[in-house]
């Protein structure tokens, strides 16, 4: 064997995130340890994996079918990877086995065969391949009709969960307690996938879960076992995780693992997976819920768990090599082939952005709604918990002591939310019986147990000030992990800010010598020494585990936990500033606490501190370390957001002068900056009071963006285009005042937005990157369709935005990246946002022009001598378009319209000779498929109608029969373009629009939104929604659908070329 | 009010090289001396304190968070052996751990882990960094140790007793009715070892450590597990080179390896800190397969003392330390590991099926 194809997972998304970049990434490594080539299939443009240093050729296209065999016909691989990029990757493995592909270009599956994955996947396959070897599954039936679905529950009885076979995260499937529920949930569980199971539910059970990892030779060990603190009826994504499991006995742990080994050699996987199992808490009754026959998400968490490299064996195994032939990572002297032991404990939670999205359900059950997750190590589970509450919440300070209130907690307790563990947390502050939270809950009382006593600690620190708290309480609160803050909240009485309490409580601690350890993960409890530096910090210890040596070594912040907005992106950005640190001879520490990245892989950098990125854990780590200083410019917002602290507290800081990301960050300081430059910025003011903004939003004119301060969230950024809309917008938001001010901004319409990524040094720009968006302004940039170099911008408005970015770097004196962001409109530019650190856009865009932004940014920031890269921007002889990915099938309600808010959570970027052919291939790649005959069409404005006719004329010629809603067919009637109409939803009037989507008799929906305002329940929003819910392809944007048109005019399939990355350089 | 933020009665660990730990008791109030030694499997401390092999010890748990589910009742089965627990008493001198749960929950706990200590007269501490505390084991090979709490206590060296008398049963027992007749000597044997060979087609009768044993009738020898140092078994070596001369079937397991090998005429070592987990591989020499095993001994037999016709069986894929040994011809084998288990995985309880086989076999010829 020579040549592998791996495939990755594509965009992120929710239920597939960033734990593919790290197994595929891994996988890589493995791969070309043993000499062999590596092709890899990823249209996800910011992963590690899809670097130059890892895989040999990259191919930045769909992981679909159509696309994936052309690529074998062209590389011929021998052999081909399916378990490492996610149920994208399985899939499409699927398919190619089943018609024939793999067996015609004779291509071997590596690892676990594809009948072994098929019967993990065929619900019917699976229960059946169980029950030979007498193991318990839940009663369920697969159907593939309501009809049956409804004589399947007659057999099993409800309550039942309906969920779909073949889907990622628990898509589509739900609860279901009466028959109409049932029909209502597997109308919408068949549309995703065409069969779907009826399962008896064991709601209330535990759930708990075991990575087990198998040779060809039938060596066979578990890696990891996992315990959900939320008990079943929540997705495992949506839950609280504990490694190991804490309330499993010998008999139970052991009972399972036995029954996790016999599957999973009865099934005959080789390689990797997981096995999610049922256990009654009153008896010893279990069931096996499910096999994952790949990488997933949990394996990715077990491997951050334990530090056993769980997709590196994997890959390696997958390759014929046995378990005892492989070394312990960590150790480096002893064997794989054995089952790490932990002397810690480790808790995820998950990372939900669900204020980021309109009409989204705020409950939590089983589909999985969370972007991202944190993983949080210590010693007990008390003090996980809370750094993992820091780690997902930023403005959280701890499980207890947060402004939180709840209306009704017996009701936020039996219907969880992303809220639930704060309510329990006031439910016993109140009071309630542990005994009355687990009824309510199905929580183990042993958690419920360990929460009470952080409420109680919380409680006894109230009783003292900063002179008289006793030394034992204020270190039991610390081994409990209690932030300063928390304890500084509890303690000072007076009114200062939360940064000096915590500040001033961390100056009595250490006067009291309270410190935290520094603690390693060897994967043997202690048992051999470990030659990695993989580390956390915790109050429950006496000594640090490593000794400090002044090395010259480097602090890199991480990127914090995956959201919208902040995602992998940054973590590539992390990882080549870690490389090029190590490059220029640096020891290298990263903080980071993102089981799903690389950047927290132990093998990427000198020292790994698995801990929060708050101004407290930094300021200890620093102090500990005694670092040359630290790098806040690659992990986006977060690290951001603590330069200016961190260097009050005498933290060195690298790169451009917090002083100047201050100046960039705080609104007045950049505009009267701006204004010193004479550079133009859309109107705006702050305001601390109601009465004001109704006359500022006169004078600017309508439409004006309102910007609330974070306090407010849940009334999110939003845009009000008349009187009427800013007035609902007050009633939402009805706290506005001088410590939460609103932001009034003049939104211009019909303007271009153009983006620069630089990097500068002492003030000068070293390279540059343009990129135009397809979308008007008004769409968030991350939500924005990006393309580079752009293709449509006048040279003199490149020459301005070059000659304004110049100025500002200048006057800012920056070193190291940076983002600006511009406004075209009829050649006049203004700045709207200026960010001093790396953005979204630096893999993109180092990829498309082959400049390794970071690498040279790095060296910037280290004072060494880089040279200028030359007129980057316009001589290339091709095109990259990066797309968002969104995930709005899982956020049950939500309208998927493009706004201010981003709600996009992933993107991806292809190459193509021109933008109609990088068009294309980006959309294909987020799962939007080319529409074959009807397509139904809500154009919005007049304006937009307008804007529309030449492409409704195209696709009529092209062959496309076009349905309407009552405005767009009316006018395109008068443009004589043939079409249909389709009533609306609301109206009970046939042929209907609604009928047609959910009989999926049309295979595109082009519905623009006619203000950017969606109202709930309007025409408009059924018909998107209705879409989303039925997997139709839905465009919003009218620059969108123009360009859409266009480019399936000018290109069929045939024409969009498969070439990989080095081929277009 | 919290457990906390009461007075918690205060108490040390202080080791032979005067290392001291402070900590706070959870069990009895007394202090207690012993060999310290650690312990790295993440569940089964029910299983791992009535253990009779820790007889001696103080254990140090590196599972951080310790207590959780109780302690079960002492419901007994159809053999009269306890359910939930490997021998009728605690054997460890004390307990040592980082956080103790003072609040435990499981349908099947009867009682707090604290209060089982109490019952039972055992010590315990909290509050310790087991990790640092394992490390310095590990660099310095087990050392004595007591746990003080208000008054002090002299280091007494448990080795110097002879553990397995202590331990073994005092008189004959006979369980089962299957058809394979097997004496096993009781060395210190987990109930488990017990529990697994009734699930097969065989009798037991179970004897002490020093037991004439050729004065009863029997197709087999089993060999069991046990504290401390395996030469000071002498009697029961003794009995082992009869039995192999008269090359009765012989099987043993940890301690019984050790005596097994010692009769043979091979050598036994101290180990520098033992093995004592959930999760040691061993390599089957005749397979090449790994097997993941729950150990705990402190002593081990040296390979290259093996006699003529001896083969290693198993061996360790971390440290290669000998655990298994069998001879080329005869029907004698032995296991460093705990194929029975509890606490620990059982992967290889195969080999009581290897072991009887090997009984048939003899009795064919």
């Amino acid at each position: 064997m020579k040549k592998v194809l791996i495939l990755g997972s594509g965009g992120l998304s929710i239920g597939q995130a960033g734990e593919f970049d790290y197994s595929g990434s891994q996988a890589i490594k493995a791969l070309k340890e043993e000499n062999l080539q590596t092709i890899l299939v990823n249209p996800n443009i910011a992963t590690i994996q899809t670097s130059s240093e890892f895989a040999d050729k990259v191919y930045f296209l769909p992981v679909t079918y159509q696309f994936v065999k052309k690529i074998i016909e062209k590389e011929k691989p021998d052999g081909i990877l399916l378990s490492f990029g996610g149920q994208t990757a399985l899939n499409c493995g699927i398919e190619l086995y089943k018609k024939g592909i793999l067996r015609k270009f004779g291509v071997n599956v590596l690892g676990t065969p594809v009948e072994t994955i098929i019967a993990t996947e065929d619900r019917d396959l699976f229960v059946k391949k169980l029950k030979e070897i007498n193991i318990k599954v839940p009663d369920s039936i697969a159907v593939t009709s309501i009809k049956e679905a409804i004589n399947a529950v007659e057999k099993i009885g409800f309550p039942v969960i309906v969920r779909g076979a073949y889907s990622l995260g628990g898509l589509g499937s739900g609860f279901a307690e009466n028959k109409e529920e049932l029909k209502k949930l597997s109308k919408k569980a068949l549309a995703t996938s065409s069969q779907i199971l009826i399962e008896k539910s064991l709601k209330g059970w535990k759930e708990v879960e075991y990575e087990v990892v198998r040779d060809c030779k039938d060596n066979c060990i578990t890696v990891c076992n996992m315990e959900n603190v939320d008990p079943l009826g929540i997705h495992t994504g949506e839950s609280i995780v504990v490694a190991p499991s804490q309330t499993l006995t010998n008999d139970e742990y052991h009972k399972l693992r036995t029954i996790s080994i016999t599957v999973i050699r009865h099934l005959g996987i080789i390689g990797e997976c997981n096995i999610q199992f049922a256990l009654d808490p009153y008896s010893e009754d279990y069931c096996v819920i499910e096999v994952n026959a790949r990488l997933s998400r949990s394996s990715a968490l077990a491997s951050k768990a334990t530090g056993y490299p769980l997709a590196f064996v994997a890959a390696k195994l997958s390759l014929g090599k046995s378990l005892t032939e492989i070394k312990n990572a960590i150790t480096k002297a002893t064997c794989a082939c054995f089952e790490p032991s932990l002397d810690y404990i480790t808790l995820k939670f998950p990372k939900w952005d669900l204020e980021k999205f309109k009409a989204v359900s705020k409950v939590i059950g089983s589909s999985m709604k969370s972007v991202g997750e944190v993983m949080a190590i210590g010693r007990t589970f008390e003090e996980v918990l809370q750094k993992a509450i820091r780690m997902s919440k930023e403005n959280f300070i701890g499980l207890v002591g947060n402004n939180i209130s709840f209306q009704n907690l017996k009701e936020e307790l039996r219907f969880p939310s992303d809220m639930r563990i704060f309510a329990v947390a006031k439910a016993i502050e109140k009071g309630m019986s542990l005994d009355k939270i687990a009824r309510l809950t199905n929580i183990d009382k042993w958690f419920l147990h360990k929460i009470k006593n952080i409420v109680e600690v919380n409680k006894e620190l109230a009783k003292y000030n900063i002179k008289t708290i006793p030394k034992e309480l204020l270190k039991q609160a610390k081994m409990l992990g209690f932030s300063d803050a928390q304890i500084g909240k509890q303690i000072i009485k007076e009114k200062v800010s939360l940064d000096k309490k915590s500040l001033r409580v961390r100056r009595l601690r250490k006067s009291k010598k309270i410190f935290p350890f520094i603690k390693q993960i060897d994967t043997l409890a202690g048992e051999y020494p470990a030659k990695t530096n993989y580390l956390y910090l915790t109050y429950n210890g006496s000594e640090d585990d490593i000794t400090i040596r002044n090395d010259e070594s480097i602090v890199i912040l991480g990127s914090g936990a995956y959201k919208i907005g902040n995602s992998v992106e940054f973590d590539w950005c992390c990882v080549n500033c870690t490389l090029t640190l190590s490059k220029l001879g640096y020891k290298t520490i990263m903080i980071n606490y993102n089981p799903e990245t690389v950047s927290t892989d132990y093998d990427i950098c000198d020292r790994l501190y698995f801990e929060e990125l708050t101004l407290e854990r930094v300021l200890d780590i620093y102090e500990k370390e005694n670092p040359q200083g630290v790098v806040v410019s690659m992990g986006g917002q977060i690290p951001n957001n603590l330069a200016l602290r961190l260097h009050e507290q005498r933290v060195k800081i690298l790169g451009t002068a917090p002083k100047s990301i201050d100046n960039a960050e705080d609104r007045h300081k950049f505009s009267k900056l701006l204004d010193e430059l004479n550079v133009d910025q859309p109107p705006w003011k702050e305001l601390t009071n109601m009465k004001t903004i109704k006359n500022v939003a006169e004078k600017f004119g309508y439409p004006i963006l309102i910007r609330p301060s974070y306090i407010l969230s849940g009334s999110a950024m939003s845009v009000a285009s008349n009187e009427d809309e800013l007035k609902r917008f007050l009633k939402k938001a009805s706290l506005i005042s001088k410590e939460h001010p609103v932001v009034i901004t003049k939104f211009l319409t019909g303007a271009k937005e153009i983006e620069i990524d630089a990097v500068a040094n002492k003030g000068d720009i070293i390279c540059y990157a343009i990129s135009e968006h397809v979308e008007n302004a008004g769409v968030h940039s991350g939500d924005a369709t990006l393309v580079t170099p752009p293709q449509r911008l006048y040279h003199e408005t490149v020459r301005r935005i070059k000659k304004i970015t110049r100025m500002i770097a200048k006057s800012l004196d920056i070193t190291g990246p940076f983002n600006i962001q511009y406004l075209a409109k009829d050649n006049e530019i203004k700045v709207i946002e200026c960010n001093l650190r790396a953005s979204r856009s630096f893999p993109f865009v180092s990829k498309v022009y082959n400049v390794n932004f970071i690498d040279l940014a790095t060296r910037a920031i280290m004072g060494r001598h880089v040279r200028k890269i030359q007129n980057t921007s316009f001589d290339l002889d091709y095109v990259g378009v990066k797309a968002p990915q969104f995930s709005f099938t899982r956020l049950r309600g939500a309208d998927p319209i493009l706004g201010v808010e981003m709600a996009s959570t992933g993107e991806v970027a292809c190459f193509g000779d021109d933008i109609f052919e990088a068009f294309l291939k980006a959309i294909l790649s987020t799962g939007f498929k080319i529409p074959k005959k009807s397509i139904l069409l809500s154009t919005g404005t007049l304006k937009e109608k307008g804007e529309f006719i030449e492409s409704a004329k195209k696709l009529v010629s092209m062959g496309y029969k076009l349905f309407a809603t009552s405005g767009t067919s009316k006018f395109l009637d008068n443009q004589k373009i043939n079409n249909t109409l389709l009533h609306w939803p609301l109206e009970d009037k046939k042929p209907n629009a609604l009928d047609y989507i959910t009989n999926l008799k049309v295979d595109l929906v082009i519905n623009i939104p006619k203000s950017n305002e969606s109202e709930e329940l309007s025409n408009d929003y059924i018909i998107r929604r209705t879409a989303v819910d039925f997997s139709i392809p839905i465009i919003t944007n009218i620059k969108c659908a123009n360009l859409f048109v266009k480019s399936i005019s000018k290109k069929n399939a045939k024409d969009l070329q498969i070439k990989s990355w080095d081929e277009y350089l | 009010m919290n457990f906390f933020l009461e007075k918690r009665k205060p108490a040390k660990l202080v080791l032979e090289d005067s290392s001291v730990f402070h900590g706070f008791s959870f069990g009895y109030e007394s202090s207690a001396s012993g060999e310290v030694v650690f312990n790295t499997g993440m569940v089964g401390y029910p299983e791992s304190l009535t253990d009779p092999s820790y007889e001696g010890q103080i254990l140090v748990l590196t599972n951080p968070i310790i207590g959780n589910y109780g302690v079960p009742g002492l419901e007994r089965d159809e053999n009269k052996l306890l359910k939930h627990f490997e021998s009728d008493k605690i054997h460890i001198r004390g307990l040592v751990i980082s956080d103790y749960s003072h609040n435990y929950n499981h349908w099947n706990a009867k009682k707090s882990l604290s209060d089982w200590l109490i019952e039972e007269k055992i010590t315990g501490i909290f509050g310790i960094d087991t990790r640092a505390l394992t490390k310095k084991i590990r660099e310095k090979g087990v050392m004595l140790g007591k746990i003080v709490i208000d008054k002090d206590t002299q280091i007494e060296d448990p080795n110097k007793l002879n553990l397995v008398s202590i331990v073994s049963r005092k008189n004959v027992i006979r369980l089962g009715t299957g058809t394979l007749k097997i004496l096993v000597i009781d060395c210190g044997i987990k109930n488990n070892i017990i529990r697994m060979f009734l699930k097969k087609d065989v009798s037991l009768i179970i004897v002490p450590w020093n037991y004439e044993i050729f004065k009863e009738e029997f197709d087999a020898i089993f060999i069991s597990n046990g504290p401390g140092d395996p030469v000071r078994c002498v009697e029961t070596i003794q009995n082992i080179k009869l039995a192999i001369q008269k090359e009765i079937p012989v099987f043993g397991i940890c301690l019984g390896h050790q005596i097994l090998a010692l009769a043979a005429g091979a050598k036994t070592y101290k180990l520098k800190y033992g093995h004592r987990s959930q999760n040691q591989p061993c390599i089957d020499t005749e397979t090449n397969r790994c097997y993941i095993t729950p150990q705990n001994h402190g002593y081990a037999v040296d390979e290259k003392t093996l006699p003529k016709n001896w083969k290693v069986w198993f061996y360790n894929a971390n440290d290669s330390t000998n655990e298994g040994i069998k001879h080329n011809i005869k029907p004698f084998m032995s296991v460093q590991f705990h194929p029975e288990g509890k606490c620990g995985p059982q992967d290889t309880d195969f080999l009581f099926d290897k072991f009887i086989e090997m009984i048939n076999k003899s009795k064919e010829k």
